[in-house]
């Protein structure tokens, strides 16, 4: 088998990005499994070997998560969400990582970690709630291990850190029993004060957690080399502790990787860095129009790197799959996506007095006079009927 | 004369900025080849180059803290914060840094920034798209706040913005981006109407009396012009007042609209507690009290987090609610 260090050549200087001259030459090498064109490699550090079912399910996991993903952009292009953050392109560095948790561990997502949330065994609508503008929340941090989605870029880093702290603090670390987090960010979110501040004290704490950041190249318009010089997975050593580059689409790597880390994490090793080097094969969010400020090129050569493709030419390579499992795996995706679709448009509203609700553990007076006054004003348009009825406003209210 | 959206209307402000003052910078998330989300900046970096307008890395605290050196160094930096929820990891350096040393300096340092925040809620966004902070920053002596209504507005007050040599905070009502107008940007700033005042937008027509005096600014102006148009067209009257500056306040023309009406109403999208409706509310009482009718009446989000996109037309002050305070100050 071929060395596991491929070099990821011109991939992190987009045609779009300004001239940065102190740029490093001779990006750092990064642990590939899987070449694109489905060749397996071996790793000395990372590698673990995948079982054929194993390989089955990971190719089944990521042909879902885009499927559903897709969903969610049909859906918002149809008005039925406000948003959709894709996570097209990313479905290997998340399903990788995501696998590669045990049940003992946390997750701190973004708001685009949709791949992850399913390889947890989250109801993928949990996002679609958020979306769609009918919660804020959406999913009980506890049930699942898997925190809720944060949208102010880096918050969430801060947070893993101390609930790995907690972890620590519990005695939950030394053993293969420990207790790992894994809180993800990406390139435009490591240049926050928050995710800076998070790996001191990670570091200095010990904490049991691994950053997995998912360098897609961009934060919205802006290249990565707006948000740091040298290669992310450098920031790492500064802050004392290990860090490891990683084919963002090698799904295999990207597992063995995590693994690794968070078991490193768990036994009490103290926090890693992980850099996935990927591609946001879509806009930021449908919001987001990429031909601004990225070549179509660009986008086709990362298209030649596709994740789910490379898993595909390995097993058909090794005969491990056939025609009619990649025609079943695509049909179950298409069927839960149908499903998916079905429970969206049936999602409920929210009720107006729910908006109210939890501001406070124990409530507040003031507050339950601003709901007993909205809901006197809310009965005063019931009781007068018709005369109200809808004229300018959105509300449908207005006399 | 030119029909230009809000969004428009502050890009060709800005634009005149930049061409006018080559000390002008144009900083923050996107504001580059993107133009920014809202389209504000755009052609801007493609005209005026990438020294003057730049993409920042993502990191709000960075924007306004390396302002402040740009200033210290002689220019005139204007900052974009992508969304209103997204200035508060920017707000140690606003408050603690940007407001105060004027201050601290005895007057030798002047800090010529302006702080652009699209704010405000009614697009159907997600978590933190759609706040209204700017009672934190009206709060803080030593900044500056402002909030456009309209093009016209918007044209102007983003150059007057940059032409003070105070640190500006200058609010943009994201829901009114895309409102057009005729804006004559053939005028010059000398002739502007001035940055730190108030304007009456509605009065009542010659020989008939207004009964009650809405005060707002930004995104609620329309609110309550729209509700005034609804009053006439059921044989009332109300006076409407854009206050444009929020920090500082200018309320004689508030006084003098509510001398004659005897009813006060604001409205904001803001939270109602310790917002600008409580501050003028006082001033209102303190000034005018022997006119009053009414108390001054409130018309505001409620106290809770801005709430998920499905329910944000029961939290916005619509032109509902405004009609229904009207009638509650009447009935008093
Ligand atoms: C504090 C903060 N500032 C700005 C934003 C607006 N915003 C949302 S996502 C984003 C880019 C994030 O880029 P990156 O961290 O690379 O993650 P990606 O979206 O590429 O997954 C920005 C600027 C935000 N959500 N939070
Ligand atoms: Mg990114």
């Amino acid at each position: 088998m071929l060395d596991g260090q491929a070099a990821l050549g011109g991939a992190l200087d987009p045609p779009t990005a300004p001239a940065s001259a102190g740029h490093e030459t001779g990006e750092p090498e990064f642990v590939q499994l899987l070449t694109p064109d489905g060749k397996r490699l071996t790793h000395p550090e990372y590698d673990v070997e995948f079982t054929d079912d194993e390989l089955r399910d990971l190719y089944r996991d990521m042909v879902v998560v885009r499927r559903l993903d897709a969903e969610g952009t049909a859906l918002q292009r149809q008005g039925e969400l406000a948003l959709w953050a894709s996570l097209s392109g990313q479905e290997a560095a998340q399903v990788g990582s995501g696998r590669a948790l045990r049940p003992q561990d946390m997750v701190f997502p973004t708001y685009r970690e949709h791949g992850v949330l399913y390889c947890r065994g989250i109801d993928p609508i949990k996002p679609f709630v958020l979306f769609r503008g009918v919660a804020h929340g959406g999913i009980d941090p506890n049930e699942h291990k898997f925190n809720m989605y944060t949208i102010v870029v880096g918050a969430q880093t801060l947070h893993a850190t101390g609930y790995a702290m907690g972890v620590a603090l519990d005695g939950k670390v030394g053993g293969d029993d420990g207790e790992a987090v894994l809180a993800y960010f990406g390139d435009g979110a490591s240049s926050q004060g928050d995710v800076n501040e998070s790996f001191v004290w990670a570091s200095v704490f010990q904490a049991p957690i691994v950053f997995f950041c998912q360098n897609n190249q961009y934060a919205i318009s802006t290249p990565v080399e707006r948000q740091t010089r040298r290669a992310l997975v450098h920031r790492a050593s500064g802050f004392g502790f290990p860090g490891v580059r990683v084919d963002g689409n090698d799904v295999l790597a990207c597992y063995a990787v995590t693994r690794r880390a968070l078991d490193e994490a768990r036994h009490g090793q103290g926090p890693y860095l992980i850099e996935a080097c990927t591609y946001r094969m879509g806009p930021h969010t449908t919001s987001d129009d990429p031909t601004r400020y990225r070549t179509a090129s660009e986008v086709e050569t990362w298209q030649g790197r596709d994740p789910i493709l490379r898993l595909r030419r390995h097993l058909e390579s090794r005969g491990l799959a056939d025609d009619a499992f990649f025609d079943e795996v695509a049909a179950d995706a298409a069927r839960q996506a149908v499903e998916l679709r079905e429970r969206v448009l049936a999602m409920p509203d929210p009720q107006p007095m729910d908006m109210f609700n939890h501001v406070y553990v124990e409530g507040s007076p003031d507050l339950e006079a601003q709901r007993e006054e909205f809901a006197r004003y809310l009965a005063a348009f019931a009781s007068e009927g018709p005369a109200m009825a809808a004229e300018q406003t959105g509300g449908g209210r207005h006399r | 004369m030119s029909t230009l959206t809000m969004s428009k209307a502050l890009n060709e402000g800005l634009r005149r900025a930049l061409e006018d003052d080559p000390k002008v910078l144009i900083m923050g998330e996107d504001v580059g080849r993107l133009g920014g989300v809202f389209r504000v900046t755009d052609g801007l970096q493609k005209d005026f180059g990438e020294q003057r307008v730049f993409n920042t890395p993502l990191a709000e605290s960075g924007i306004v803290g390396t302002a402040v050196g740009l200033a210290l160094r002689g220019y005139r930096p204007v900052c974009e914060i992508q969304f209103d929820g997204f200035v508060y990891p920017a707000y140690d350096q606003i408050v603690s840094q940007v407001a105060k040393i004027h201050y601290r300096s005895g007057g030798l340092v002047r800090l010529p920034i302006v702080i652009r925040i699209p704010y405000g809620g009614g697009i159907g966004a997600v978590e933190h798209h759609s706040e209204s902070p700017e009672a934190y920053f009206v709060h803080t002596p030593g900044l500056r706040v402002v909030s456009c209504s309209n093009p016209v507005d918007a044209y102007w007050m983003i150059q007057q913005a940059i032409r003070t040599d105070d640190p500006v905070i200058f609010f943009e009502p994201k829901s009114r981006y895309w409102e057009k107008e005729e804006v004559d940007t053939t005028g010059t700033l000398a002739d502007a109407y001035p940055l730190f005042a108030s304007r009456v937008v509605r009065r009542a027509p010659a020989g008939r009396s207004a009964q009650a005096t809405l005060i707002a600014y930004g995104p609620t102006v329309r609110t309550a012009l729209h509700a005034a148009q609804v009053a006439a067209d059921e044989g009332r009257e109300l006076e409407v007042i854009d206050l444009r500056s929020l920090s500082p306040l200018d309320l004689a023309p508030v006084y003098d609209s509510v001398r004659r009406t005897g009813r006060a109403i604001v409205v904001h999208e803001a939270s109602r507690t310790g917002g600008l409706g409580a501050e003028i509310a006082s001033r209102v009482t303190e000034e005018c009290f022997y006119s009053l009718e009414a108390p001054v009446l409130r018309v505001t989000g409620y106290d809770i987090p801005y709430p998920p996109a499905r329910l944000e037309d029961e939290f916005l002050p619509t032109l509902d609610r405004v009609l229904d305070a009207v009638d509650r100050s009447e009935k008093w």
